[in-house]
């Protein structure tokens, strides 16, 4: 058998300058970025306080003002979208660590030992996945009533499967590389293998699925907040909103428009981010796209 | 193939029992008296304890096990206390609007889904095909109960085409029925369908790939040719994944579907008995959604034996 | 008129020049072998006259096939080229078919495409054609599935493809690459049949000389994009003529110089006695018993210090399964393993260090051998994982600066990641590793099978180097004999997970006893007998 000439592998060197021609990647970084920033500056400074019921503002249209308008409240959209997104990537940020915290050490185990721990991990996603995370919700609330937590708890768990998927599906793609048989013969344990070779050759999907389902997260925690099982009043999620505005959507349909799409822009610039990280870090699926 | 099948099934109903441990251990776990939290905290002393022997509260912990499995094998899902009837009866009356539902959401979605997916793949690079991806990376991101809003306020609210929301019930006709629940079925298939497009499209495209694709190109099959005989049915074996874990989120979906359109559904069902804390029926209903998510993937499993004839042999 | 007629094909992917400059022609009837090793374009050249380029290719110069101009003809009528009257065999059986189609489906398809059979009359012509290709009724009806064939028997099923319409021309791009070399001697003889019934012209693409040599009535040798040189078989082969031909010719023959070992009768480094590995297989039906595969079964042997002994044998005779037991990567089923008079199996990782220390591991793809993440420095230093005291970071980086002088490397390769060499500088930094503990064995599973001709020279000369130097004794797994003589002393027969023949290498491979060695030496490929019989055909 002779060997391709040019195999292109991980180059880790041009990974910089491959991103910033990566279009996908550019957008959704840039999109990210904004989102975050606005997370961070509503800690310190709003257009209005939220906290702050003007009745005599209420339902106002765009305006140079009210850029958004206002709500049934008399709140400024604008400042509750900025406050709401906070919630928002809390929950999927926290989300996001249960599943890979939890369901990465599950996925390399199962992978490493094979066999029964294997076999064991495959039926509990399959029991996992039988609960949508939207179900389990439901169930939690209905145990500790709604709140915030909930959705994290319910969303992290679903992401567990997840996680542990791919981390399974990547570690046993490469147990049987021969660099991991090299590295067996030089007498090093399944242990220090998984830390020194397979994570780091895993970590590229891992990031990827993160930010996947970091997205999924921005979704199920808005359906949630919709729903009353997530966040609740005072405090400004995106979700909540939506369902604030539906009756009033006939007189005031920015009260809907806004939020959502909050909700779409947020979760667009993860995915984009998601496929542009993807074509940088694994040459070999770019080929495909 | 048997023994395939036979081990399927042994996972499925593995996947059940333990689905039916961990929900009856939920409602277990209730801190406090689950019939004081039923009643309230007004509730007399006599009602309590009729409550508490009716739920068979007094019983061990195995035997209560065994008698809800036994009663819902059966079809005895126990007493509504809210609505003070059968639960298996409120279920089958909210199956009759959810069932409809997922259904006409599933079809439309695949329908849709898969000639779009085949469609740029077959046209990779094209303009056709980067307008496809753009439309479907959007639909991705959209919260299906805000396109669900999106489409009252656009077809409700403005043509005045559908209904906003409500069911008028199947016994005053079949296409009364069927419209209300368009608007729903588009809202919950179209997210869906914009992911199982872009699955399809990759599948698609690492098919194209494949050696075997070489071959019949040099056999001088034509290249629309070897997409539909060589191409998708290899490709439908990822598609298929995906769709068995689609219809969880498809029944999860109804529950805020159902919701946004005030349809009287399973997913409203669960939803009024949290709010009112009425927990037999929410252990129903989650029971039920999770053995029909459980069975679509058993069903899901099988059909990869007829798609795929290396599993069929693989014993 | 040739059948085919290639002249001045120019192909470029993007900016990247492919070929330059092509000539090359087909008679009907004739075998035209295309020789050259990786990167030379000869798989190119094929799918150009194929017309299944690559997506950004793009070709100039002119192609005629049969009086048909290839390069203008448009995709309906190379659709009715190809399959009917230009065949082509693909390197890869394993994946070549489709394996949700019945191979009856596959090979009828392109019959029903090109004539008005109905399904009936394909699917009898279908059959005949299975039959002519060696995959009788009685054992391959036409609803079986590609998995249920094994790789010989796929690369059958794709040659009937290619043949059902008896092409004028064949291409077969390194049909046997991937089949071991008794399976490679049926398909070239299966090749070289159908070509003389159907008069059809043949090109074969090879990167081994011998094969070529073999099958061909004329041969272009191809390097880098370009015809290095063009000629009758026996005359070019004999004469080498052209530098490169002599070049490549030489490096397929090579045989790195080694002094004799010196006797040595202490105890031996290693010994397997009645090794066994059991692999339990899926039940046949659900009640029925486990069935089991003795993938080793019940092998003795033993290895002196300093000596370099083979294993050789088909593929799937167990010898890579050997190999891991050895390494104590796997658990022998029963038997002993005994290296330096220690016995490996069953012991804690923690007591294998000391063997493990002594005993490294060479395997074959030298682009799956390397953690992609790591630079040098960190790869070849793996081993010293088992040396204790650990040594500290400056000593590693010299322990390290000098296996790599070792090989030939420089030091300053240390701070680079794997891909930055070629396939042959990887090979190097693979057994770099392997001698940094300065191991008494190093066990070599196909160390050179992945690479061209001349990089191989150099690596066999190398191994040989180091066992002179180093006194290291090697077990070469390898299926090519040709490696196997010119690099051990002692040589060792596999068949069916037992060592059937054992001695020394060349005693062995001049007079062997036993069947299985028989027919591995009969269908061995060898330049100088292949290129001896032209001649002798020739007159």
């Amino acid at each position: 058998m002779t060997i391709e000439s040019h195999v292109p592998e991980d180059v880790p060197q041009h990974w910089l300058r491959q991103s910033l021609t990566n279009r996908s990647f550019v957008t959704g970084l840039v999109i990210t970025a904004l989102i975050a920033a606005m997370a961070l500056i509503s800690f310190v400074w709003t257009p209005y306080d939220v906290t702050n019921l003007i009745v005599a503002d209420r339902m106002k249209g765009l305006s140079a003002e009210h850029v958004f308008g206002t709500d049934h409240f008399g709140r400024d959209i604008f400042s509750m979208i900025m406050v709401g997104s906070r919630n928002s990537i809390a929950v999927a940020i926290v989300a996001v660590g249960i599943g890979m915290g939890i369901g990465v050490p599950l996925g390399c185990w199962a992978a490493a030992r094979g066999g029964l721990v294997d076999e064991a991990l495959m039926r509990f996603n399959d029991l996992v996945f039988a609960f949508p995370a939207l179900l389990s919700a439901v169930m939690i609330t209905a145990i500790a009533g709604p709140g915030a937590i909930n959705a994290i708890i319910a969303i992290g768990i679903f992401n567990v499967p997840v996680f542990a998927r791919v981390a399974r599906a990547g570690a046993l793609a490469l147990w049987p590389r021969e660099y991991i048989l090299a590295a067996r013969a030089a007498g090093k344990g399944k242990v220090l293998i998984t830390v020194e070779h397979i994570l780091p050759n895993i970590a590229s999907m891992l990031l990827v699925q993160g930010t996947i389902q970091f997205a999924l997260g921005i979704l199920a925690e808005a359906g949630l907040s919709y729903l009353g099982l997530g966040a609740q009043p005072p405090m400004p999620s995106w979700g909540r909103m939506l369902f604030d505005a539906q009756t009033r959507m006939m007189v005031a349909p920015h009260l809907a428009i806004f939020p959502g799409l909050a909700i779409v822009i947020t979760v667009l610039g993860l995915n984009l981010l998601g496929d542009g990280l993807r074509d940088v870090l694994d040459p070999r699926l770019r080929r495909e796209r | 193939m048997t023994a395939f099948i036979l081990k399927r099934l042994g996972i499925g109903f593995a996947t059940l029992i333990l689905a039916s441990v961990v929900v009856f251990s939920v409602m277990e776990i209730l801190p406090g008296d689950p019939a004081q939290l039923m009643l309230g905290m007004n509730a007399t002393d006599e009602a309590l304890r009729a409550l508490r022997n009716e739920m068979g509260l007094n019983d061990p912990v195995l035997l209560r096990y065994v008698s809800w499995i036994g009663g819902m094998l059966v079809g005895d899902f126990g007493n509504s206390y809210t609505y003070s009837s059968p639960v298996i009866e409120l279920i089958g009356e909210r199956a009759i609007v959810s069932l409809p539902l997922a259904v006409i959401a599933l079809l439309l979605s695949t329908l849709i889904a898969i000639p779009v997916g085949m469609f740029a793949a077959a046209r990779r690079g094209s303009v056709a095909d980067t307008s496809v991806m753009g439309v479907t990376q959007l639909g991705v991101a959209i919260p299906n109960f805000w396109f669900a809003l999106l489409l009252i306020y656009v077809f409700a609210v403005w043509l005045r085409l559908v209904p906003a929301g409500g069911f008028p019930g199947w016994e005053n006709g079949i296409w009364p029925g069927i419209r209300s629940l368009l608007l729903p079925a588009v809202a919950l298939a179209l997210p869906q369908a914009a992911i199982l497009a872009r699955v399809t499209r990759s599948a698609m495209l690492e098919v194209l790939g494949e050696d075997y694709i070489r071959t019949a190109r040099a056999k001088g099959m034509p290249r629309r040719i070897v997409l539909w005989r060589h191409a998708l049915r290899n490709a439908l074996i990822p598609v298929l994944t995906i769709l068995g874990l689609q219809f969880a989120f498809l029944l999860a979906g109804t529950i805020i579907i159902e919701n946004v359109f005030y349809l009287p559904g399973l997913g409203r069902l669960v939803f009024q008995a949290i709010t009112q804390r009425d927990l037999i029926v929410v252990e129903g209903v989650v029971m039920l959604l999770v053995a029909s998510v459980v069975i679509v993937n058993l069903a899901v499993d099988l059909t990869y034996a007829v798609v795929d004839p290396r599993l069929r042999t693989r014993a | 008129m040739s059948l085919l007629e290639i002249e001045n094909l120019r192909l470029s992917i993007g900016d990247t020049p492919i070929l330059k400059d092509i000539d090359l022609t087909i008679e009907a009837g004739e075998v035209m072998g295309l020789v050259g090793e990786s990167g030379s374009g000869k798989s190119m050249t094929a799918l150009t006259v194929m017309k299944l380029l690559p997506y950004a290719a793009r070709a100039k110069g002119r192609v005629t096939f049969d009086g048909i101009d290839i390069l203008a003809a448009p995709e309906d009528a190379m659709n009715r080229l190809r399959g009917d009257d230009i065949g082509m065999v693909f390197q890869e059986p394993m994946t070549a078919l489709n394996p949700v189609k019945t191979i009856g489906e596959q090979v009828a398809e392109g019959i029903r495409w090109h004539t008005s059979a109905n399904r009936a009359e394909a699917e009898a012509r279908a059959r005949a054609i299975l039959d002519r290709v060696g995959l009788p009724e009685a054992q391959f009806p036409l609803t079986r599935y590609p998995h249920e064939l094994s790789g010989g028997q796929r690369q059958r099923v794709v040659i009937a493809i290619a043949c059902a319409l008896k092409p004028k021309l064949l291409i077969a791009d390194e049909p046997t690459t991937a089949l071991d070399v008794v399976l490679q001697a049926q398909i070239l003889d299966l090749l070289r049949d159908l070509v003389d019934e159907n008069r059809m012209g043949l090109l074969l693409i090879s990167h081994d000389l011998a094969v070529v040599t073999d099958m061909a009535d004329r041969v272009t040798i191809m390097r880098n994009g370009e015809v290095m040189e063009a000629g009758e078989t026996a005359g070019t082969l004999s004469e080498q003529k052209h530098s490169y031909t002599r070049q490549l010719a030489q490096a397929s023959v090579h045989v790195p110089e080694r002094r004799a070992r010196s006797k040595d009768d202490g105890e031996p480094l290693l010994e397997l006695t009645d090794v066994v590995k059991v692999y339990t297989l899926r039940r046949a039906s659900l009640f029925g018993p486990h069935r089991h595969f003795r993938a080793v079964d019940g092998v003795s042997l033993s290895l002196a210090r300093g000596q370099s002994k083979a294993l050789v044998g088909r593929s799937g005779c167990g010898k890579s399964t050997l190999a891991r037991m050895i390494l104590a990567l796997d658990h022998p089923t029963g038997g002993s393993i005994r290296f330096e008079g220690e016995e490996l199996t069953g012991r804690s990782e923690a007591d294998l260090k000391p063997a493990r220390r002594n005993m490294q591991v060479v395997f074959q793809d030298p682009y799956g051998s390397f953690n992609p993440r790591h630079k040098v420095e960190r790869l070849v230093a793996e081993p010293l994982h088992l040396v204790e005291p650990s040594p500290g970071a400056a000593e590693k980086r010299e322990r390290v600066a000098q296996a790599l002088a070792e090989v030939g490397m420089s030091p300053a390769d240390m701070d680079k990641y794997a891909h930055e060499f070629s396939g042959g500088q990887r090979q190097r930094l693979s057994i770099a590793r392997a001698v940094i503990t300065r191991p008494r064995l190093i066990i070599c599973d196909e160390p050179v099978s992945a690479l061209d001709v001349s990089i191989r020279a150099q690596i066999l000369d190398l191994f040989a180097d180091l066992n002179q130097r180093l006194g290291v004794a090697y077990l070469f797994i390898t299926h090519d004999l040709t490696v196997a003589r010119a690099i051990t002393d002692q040589v060792l027969v596999m068949h069916e997970g037992r060592i059937v023949e054992e001695g020394d290498t060349g005693r062995v491979f001049d007079a062997p006893q036993s069947d299985a060695a028989r027919a591995l030496v009969d269908a061995a490929p060898d330049l100088e007998r292949a290129i001896a019989r032209r001649l002798a055909s020739v007159g």
